[in-house]
């Protein structure tokens, strides 16, 4: 590791100072990327008129909504709408302090960075609750409502699957995970902690078909409708940056990090562009969900919750546990945890496709002809 | 509706309230201008009030002061997704009255664009719809793309986009282009592959099938006592579809089927009219191969058509549904009495009872499975 001044301090802060800079500049481009991807996957062109290929589309986007008027609604609760934009967006940069790009590049190595991650990511839930609470706004407030029912739920899947890795690391240190994983990634191992991470990572990341507390076309954008200008852009930006997060984490617990399928002493520039390779193509799948699938229910999305992913996510600790203390081989833990990702699959499928049992609402709810 | 009981025991007493959600008229998930204020009990819609009125523009009784010609641009404004299908109510209406007989080519061509416009129609219904249930416009694109195929088709035709006002009494205004076989048959290769990608991306899509089905059942009796027409009476899985229960036009000389439902539920509604556009496509197919040749306007048709005394209530298929037009003539050149009947509007009105109960996201999704045109509710 090597440091960027001489003291120690300096140097933490050197870091962090990059950090904040190169993370907006960065969601300023990724916004680009996520427009023109999206244009092509809907045969348009996306942006194409500000720059060469519209390049200067984020920027020009962002002059305008720093310049824009701050607008706040006139029976707002003044001090919980102005700190609910803050209380969002701080955690996220709090949560990439913790991540590793490369074995040089980060800011803090810590020994118990994934749970630092878990734990500082998940506060954000609070600023989305108090959005929805001080805007005065009725959509607000059920997006709000809805967003804290929905993020809290996916925490617990999603910290049982980094449970899973951190099992089978040892370790809760992101470095070391990464490390771990020079041969084999945890992937191989973990199909199904993986399945339920990117599964519940796209519901943290309130991205369809998750979309519910932002639902445009039931709650007009929930909580953050009614912020507009820089204040709404810090939405934006916290929900790009924790995009990115998300996809560098599972990068680093499931795919390998900068290590795999080379050697641990990779060169810099091809730990670089391992990272940047599989993160983009978290980042990608994303935006791919984005606009193919349509929206859950919010019930139906508590079903998938707590009635499919959290009891797959015991079952895949469980496995973990059983070969740990037995000492079994480790490709028993590749098949049992592929067979209960099959399992999986075909539970949601089915109960999808054929029967609906899991998804169903109450009867009540369902005949018509009785209200009249 | 009674209100959920929150009390727990040993807690005090928690007074809660319901709360009005305004839906519309500027709300995303609104179709046209339409505004239903929603009562909500947390996440479950207990009361649901509809507000219409917002694009009433006097289309019934404007045309009370029109030539009978003039009149026909009224219709493609009172459904603006459905213009040929309307025309061809109206035009068809006073053919009857006066005893024109149209031409047998004006009567194909009638056909084939009324069924090409029926598959407009529903390609914008799973347009809307897809953004209704949430995909982000990528299902959208995708039906607008082959709806702009047929649109720029019916603009070299009409030399409209929107307004065609091409239906005349006794025939059509003037003769389709020489290349009309060559593009139609064109037109149906890409449809049919567009068609493809639609029940793919929509209809097929396993979080569809988990949203829309069951949701919103209706039964028979319920939707006939409602009023209910087209694609959502046809969900049920009544058999009734007008260009084969009371053939109007030239519809009894094709081979098609009618699709029904089971359930009567959103699912239902969606591939009914999936189902539906395959069948446009038959007809038009076989209206193609049978086209003959010749004059596209009846013989002695004068300048100023003179309507004999009497009335009529004339009725055809339109892709919401029956849409129906009632004449009163007086032996002038203009309408004594001129009403329309809406599909749309008969179908929203069973909007309270399909959707009270229902989850608020779902709420969005019936109003979208209506497939409301709001200036056929408002006129």
């Amino acid at each position: 590791m090597f440091l960027l001044a001489d003291n120690v301090w300096l140097d933490a802060f050197l870091r962090m100072a990059i950090v904040a800079v190169l993370v907006p500049v960065g969601v300023i481009l990724l916004t680009w990327v996520e427009r023109k991807v999206i244009g092509r996957l809907q045969q348009r062109l996306g942006p194409m008129h500000v720059g060469p290929y519209g390049l200067l589309q984020g920027l020009a986007d962002t002059i305008k909504l720093m310049t824009k008027e701050d607008v706040r609604p006139d029976s707002a609760d003044r001090p919980t709408f102005e700190l609910a934009v803050f209380v969002i967006v701080v955690p996220v940069f709090m949560a990439a302090v913790a991540i590793p790009f490369t074995s040089d590049i980060f800011v803090r190595n810590m020994a118990l960075g994934l749970f630092y991650f878990l734990a500082v990511s998940s506060l954000g839930i609070v600023g989305f609750v108090m959005a929805g609470w001080g805007s005065d706004n009725k959509y607000a407030l059920l997006g709000g409502v809805r967003a804290g029912a929905q993020l809290i739920s996916y925490e617990i899947p999603l910290i049982l699957s980094a449970v899973a890795v951190a099992m089978l690391g040892q370790s809760l240190s992101l470095y070391t995970l990464v490390e771990l994983q020079d041969n084999t990634p945890f992937i191989a191992y973990q199909p199904l902690a993986f399945v339920i991470f990117v599964i519940a990572g796209l519901a943290e990341l309130y991205r369809q078909p998750f979309d519910i507390p932002v639902a445009e076309s039931e709650v007009v954008g929930g909580p953050t409708v009614e912020y507009s200008g820089i204040r709404w852009s810090m939405f934006q930006m916290a929900e790009f940056v924790s995009l990115v997060l998300i996809s560098a984490l599972a990068s680093l617990i499931f795919l390998g990090g900068w290590i795999w399928p080379f050697s641990a002493d990779n060169a810099t520039w091809l730990q670089i562009a391992l990272m940047a390779t599989k993160t983009s193509a978290f980042i990608l799948f994303f935006m791919w969900m984005r606009v193919t699938v349509p929206r859950l229910r919010i019930d139906q999305l508590m079903a998938l919750c707590w009635q499919i992913l959290l009891p797959f996510a015991f079952l895949q600790i469980i496995i973990n546990g059983l070969v740990l203390v037995y000492d079994w081989p480790t490709w028993t833990l590749t098949i049992l945890s592929g067979a209960a990702t099959i399992a999986m699959g075909t539970l949601i499928y089915y109960v999808s496709r054929r029967s609906g049992v899991l998804y169903q609402t109450s009867g009540a709810a369902q005949r018509v002809g009785s209200v009249l | 509706m009674a209100t959920t009981d929150y009390t727990i025991p040993g807690e005090p007493d928690l007074e809660t309230i319901d709360i009005n959600i305004n839906v519309g008229p500027q709300h995303p998930a609104t179709h046209g201008v339409f505004r239903m204020v929603l009562t909500v009990d947390g996440e479950l819609v207990t009361d649901v009030d509809p507000v219409i009125g917002y694009m009433h523009r006097g289309n019934e009784k404007l045309p009370e002061n029109c030539d009978y010609r003039q009149v026909i641009g009224y219709h493609d404004r009172t459904d603006y997704l459905a213009q040929f299908n309307t025309e061809h109510c109206f035009v068809e209406a006073v053919e009857k009255l006066t005893g024109i007989t149209p031409t047998e080519r004006s009567q194909y061509i009638r056909v084939i664009l009324a069924e090409l416009n029926r598959i407009t129609s529903h390609l914008m219904f799973f347009g809307a719809f897809s953004t209704d249930v949430g995909i982000f416009g990528t299902a959208f694109m995708y039906a607008f793309r082959d709806r702009e195929y047929v649109q720029d088709f019916f603009e070299e035709i009409t030399g409209e986009r929107l307004m065609y006002n091409y239906f005349r009494p006794g025939g059509l205004a003037w003769d389709v282009p020489d290349n009309f076989r060559e593009r139609c048959t064109q037109i149906i290769g890409q449809i049919n592959s567009g068609l493809k990608d639609l029940e793919g991306l929509l209809v097929d899509n396993e979080i569809v099938l988990t949203r829309c089905r069951g949701l919103s059942r209706v039964s028979i009796e319920d939707a006939i006592n409602w009023g209910l027409s087209g694609p959502l009476l046809r969900a049920t899985g009544l058999e009734y579809d007008l260009r084969k229960a009371e053939p109007y036009s030239i519809y009894d000389r094709f081979q098609f089927d009618i699709p029904t439902g089971e359930n009567g539920d959103v699912y239902d509604r969606l591939l009914v009219r999936f189902e539906e556009m395959r069948q446009s496509v038959r007809i038009v197919e076989q209206a193609l191969a049978d086209m003959p040749d010749g004059p596209i306007m009846a013989e002695g048709m004068k300048r100023t058509l003179r309507v004999p005394e009497g009335e009529i209530y004339m009725r055809v298929e339109g892709p919401r549904g029956e849409y129906g037009v009632y004449i009163v003539a007086t032996g002038t050149d203009k309408p004594y009495r001129h009403k329309v009947r809406g599909a749309s509007f008969s179908n929203l009105s069973a909007l309270r009872a399909m959707s009270v109960g229902n989850y608020l996201s779902d709420v969005i999704i019936i109003l979208g499975s209506i497939d409301i045109v709001l200036c056929e509710v408002d006129r």
